[in-house]
C-alpha cells in the first residue's frame, strides 16, 4: 500500500501542472443518466478545461465510462439508455435533440479499451473517418493519412504494410492505428476509454507518450483504472464513486493532498 | 432379474472388501458402454454414407463418358445420348435461384441482425423463417405453381427459379443473421464513434467482417438448391430435348431427370440417371469444400 502512494507521488511530479486558466471546453450540468430504470449518474457536474488532459477515477461500476459515452452520445446506440441533463460543448447543448450525433462524433473521437481495427487495410482504416465528412483528392488523402500515422507514432512501423489489413498489426500497434483513425478526423475532443488496460506495459507507455504529444492539440478525457496512469499523464483527475462525483481537482492536488477521505482511501489502494 | 439382483446384493458385500467399490465399477461400466455405443453408431452412419458414395461412385463412372456432356437426353428405346440439356438446364435454374434469393435473404438478414435484434417484428419474421427452413419442399412447388405456372399458361424455368429461390432464402436469411451477430459490437461502435451513420457502418463494416460467412451461407443454399427435385416437379418440370432460349415451357434438369430415368426401364437412361446423379453429388461436395476453406482461410486472417 506504502509502495503504491510512493509510486503515485513519484509520478505525479512529472506531470505537467494543471492549468485552471485554460478555457473550458466541455461542461457538464445536471447530467443524470440511465440504463432503463436504473439511474447509473446523479447530477454531474464537470468542468473539462481545453487542451488538458482530465483522468476519470473510481472503482469499477462507478459510471466513468459511462460519463464519457454521453459526451459523443455513442449510448445512444442502445434504445434503453438516456441521458438528461447537459453537455455544452464550446456553449452548445451535445444532448439537444437538434444535434446531428453523426457530426458531434467526428467533433468528439473515441478509442475504446480494446482495440478495434476494421476488416479492412492499414490505409483504409484511417481513410474510412476522413472519407466520411471530406472529399479530398488521392493525394491530399495520402497526406493526411501520413500525418495520422506520425502523430501516433505509427507510421514507421506501418509505412512499409499500408496495404496489409489492420487485423496483421500488434495489439498496441492496433491501438495505435485506432488513435490515428480519431485525430485523422481532426476532432477537438479525444474520449479514451481505458485506451491500454488490454496492452503491455511497453505498448502502454508509447500509448501514454503519445497522450502527452496530443494535448497541445486537443482536449483529452480518459477513463483508467490505473492510478498510476492518471497521476502520470492527466492534468485534471475526477474521482467518482457510485454515480456521483466525490472530488475534482488538478491531478498532482488530487493524489498529494485530496480534500476528501473517499478519495484519500481510493488512491492509498485502500479500497476499489 | 429382480432375482438375480437380490442375490447379487446379498453376496456383493462379502466379496468387495471397499465400500463403494461396486457404485464406481458400475459407473466405469456405464461410462465405458455410452463410450462404445456412440461410437458404433457414428461407424454406422459414416459406413451407410460411404456406401452410398461408393455405389454412385461405381455406377456413375461407368455411366461417364463424353456423350454425357454433348448429347441431349435419348428417346425411349434409343441407344447412347447424353445429359447435355439437363446439366445446362440445372445451372441455369440454380443460377436463376440464387440470383433472385442472395439480395432478399441478406438483406433480410440483415435486417434481423442490425435493426430488428430482438424487437417482435423481428421475432415474428425469425419464427417463419424457421418454418420455412423446414417446409415440405413439395409444398413449395405446388405454390409457386398456383402463383406462376397457371397465370403464365405453362411450364418455365422462371417458375422453376423462383421455387428454387424459396427454398434458398430462408437458408440464406439464418446464415447472414448468424455471421452479422459474430462481428463484435465494439467494431460497430467505433464505427460509429467516427461519425459513420448505421448504413455506412453496415455496408462498410458489419458486411466487410461477416463477409466469409455470408459467401459460404450462398454457397451452401447453392448446394441444398442444385439437388432439390420436388419443387421443380410443378414448375420447371423437364424437358429431353433442348429447351426454349426463353426458358418458357419445361426445362431440363438434373433432379428431375434422374427421378424419370431412374425409374425407367430402360438400360442407357438408367445409366444416364447415375451419372447425372454422380455430377450433382460431386458439384455439392465442391462447394462445400470451397465454402470450408473460404471460411478457414477467414480464420487464419
Amino acid at each position: 500500500m506504502s509502495t503504491i502512494a510512493l509510486n503515485t507521488s513519484s509520478a505525479v511530479g512529472r506531470a505537467a501542472a494543471g492549468n485552471a486558466e485554460a478555457p473550458v471546453r466541455i461542461a457538464v450540468r445536471d447530467l443524470n443518466f440511465y440504463y432503463g430504470d436504473f439511474r447509473s449518474l446523479k447530477d454531474i457536474n464537470l468542468d473539462f478545461y481545453d487542451r488538458q488532459v482530465t483522468a476519470l477515477i473510481g472503482p469499477s461500476g462507478c459510471g466513468k465510462s459511462t460519463l464519457l459515452r454521453t459526451f459523443n452520445r455513442i449510448y445512444s446506440l442502445y434504445p434503453e439508455q438516456r441521458a438528461d441533463g447537459e453537455i455544452l460543448l464550446d456553449g452548445q447543448n451535445v444532448l439537444s435533440s437538434s444535434i446531428d450525433v453523426n457530426e458531434l462524433r467526428a467533433r468528439v473521437g473515441m478509442v475504446f479499451q480494446k482495440p478495434t481495427p476494421f476488416p479492412m487495410s492499414i490505409y483504409d482504416n484511417i481513410a474510412f473517418g476522413i472519407k466520411l465528412y471530406e472529399r479530398l483528392p488521392k493525394s491530399e488523402l495520402d497526406g493526411r493519412v501520413e500525418e495520422a500515422l506520425r502523430k501516433a507514432a505509427l507510421w514507421d512501423e506501418a509505412k512499409d504494410k499500408l496495404r496489409q489489413s489492420g487485423m496483421s498489426l500488434s495489439g498496441g500497434q492496433q491501438q495505435r492505428l485506432c488513435i490515428a483513425r480519431t485525430i485523422a478526423q481532426k476532432p477537438e475532443v479525444i474520449l479514451l476509454d481505458e485506451p491500454t488496460s488490454a496492452l503491455d506495459p511497453i505498448s502502454t507507455g508509447k500509448i501514454e507518450e503519445l497522450i502527452e504529444q496530443l494535448r497541445s492539440e486537443f482536449t483529452i478525457v480518459i477513463v483508467t483504472h490505473n492510478m498510476q496512469q492518471a497521476a502520470r499523464i492527466s492534468q485534471f483527475t475526477a474521482f467518482m464513486y457510485l454515480g456521483e462525483v466525490v472530488e475534482f481537482g488538478p491531478t498532482t492536488k488530487m493524489f498529494m493532498n485530496p480534500t476528501k477521505k473517499q478519495t484519500q482511501d481510493y488512491i492509498t489502494g485502500r479500497f476499489g | 432379474m429382480d432375482i438375480a439382483l437380490q442375490h447379487q446384493a446379498s453376496t456383493e458385500p462379502t466379496t468387495a472388501p471397499a465400500p463403494w467399490g461396486r457404485v464406481r465399477r458400475s459407473r466405469h461400466v456405464a461410462d465405458r458402454a455410452l463410450k462404445i455405443i456412440c461410437t458404433l453408431f457414428t461407424v454406422l452412419g459414416a459406413f451407410v454414407l460411404g456406401w452410398i458414395l461408393l455405389m454412385l461412385l461405381v455406377e456413375g463412372i461407368g455411366g461417364l463418358s463424353p456423350a454425357v456432356f454433348t448429347e441431349t437426353t435419348p428417346g425411349p428405346g434409343t441407344q447412347g445420348g447424353g445429359i447435355a440439356n439437363a446439366i445446362v438446364g440445372s445451372l441455369i435454374l440454380t443460377f436463376l435461384g440464387i440470383v433472385v434469393a442472395t439480395p432478399v435473404g441478406v438483406l433480410a438478414g440483415t435486417y434481423l441482425a442490425e435493426y430488428g435484434k430482438s424487437s417482435k417484428l423481428a421475432e415474428v419474421i425469425r419464427f417463419v423463417n424457421d418454418i420455412l427452413l423446414a417446409a415440405p419442399s413439395i409444398l413449395i412447388g405446388l405454390f409457386v405453381y398456383m402463383l406462376m405456372v397457371q397465370p403464365m399458361g405453362g411450364y418455365s424455368g422462371w417458375a422453376g427459379g423462383v421455387a428454387l429461390a424459396i427454398i434458398a432464402v430462408p437458408v440464406i436469411v439464418r446464415t447472414t443473421e448468424d455471421m452479422l451477430r459474430l462481428v463484435p459490437g465494439s467494431l460497430r461502435e467505433a464505427g460509429a464513434a467516427l461519425g459513420a451513420p448505421m448504413s455506412t457502418v453496415i455496408i462498410k463494416i458489419s458486411w466487410k467482417a461477416a463477409r466469409a460467412g455470408m459467401v459460404t451461407g450462398v454457397l451452401l443454399a447453392t448446394a441444398r438448391i442444385a439437388g432439390e427435385t420436388a419443387p421443380l416437379l410443378f414448375t420447371a418440370l423437364n424437358n429431353n430435348f433442348w429447351f426454349s432460349p426463353t426458358l418458357m415451357g419445361g426445362v431440363a434438369n438434373l433432379p428431375v431427370m434422374i427421378f424419370q430415368f431412374a425409374l425407367s426401364p430402360y438400360e442407357n437412361w438408367r445409366e444416364l440417371a447415375w451419372a447425372g446423379a454422380l455430377i450433382i453429388t460431386m458439384s455439392i461436395l465442391a462447394l462445400s469444400i470451397v465454402a470450408r476453406l473460404l471460411l478457414r482461410k477467414d480464420k487464419v486472417r
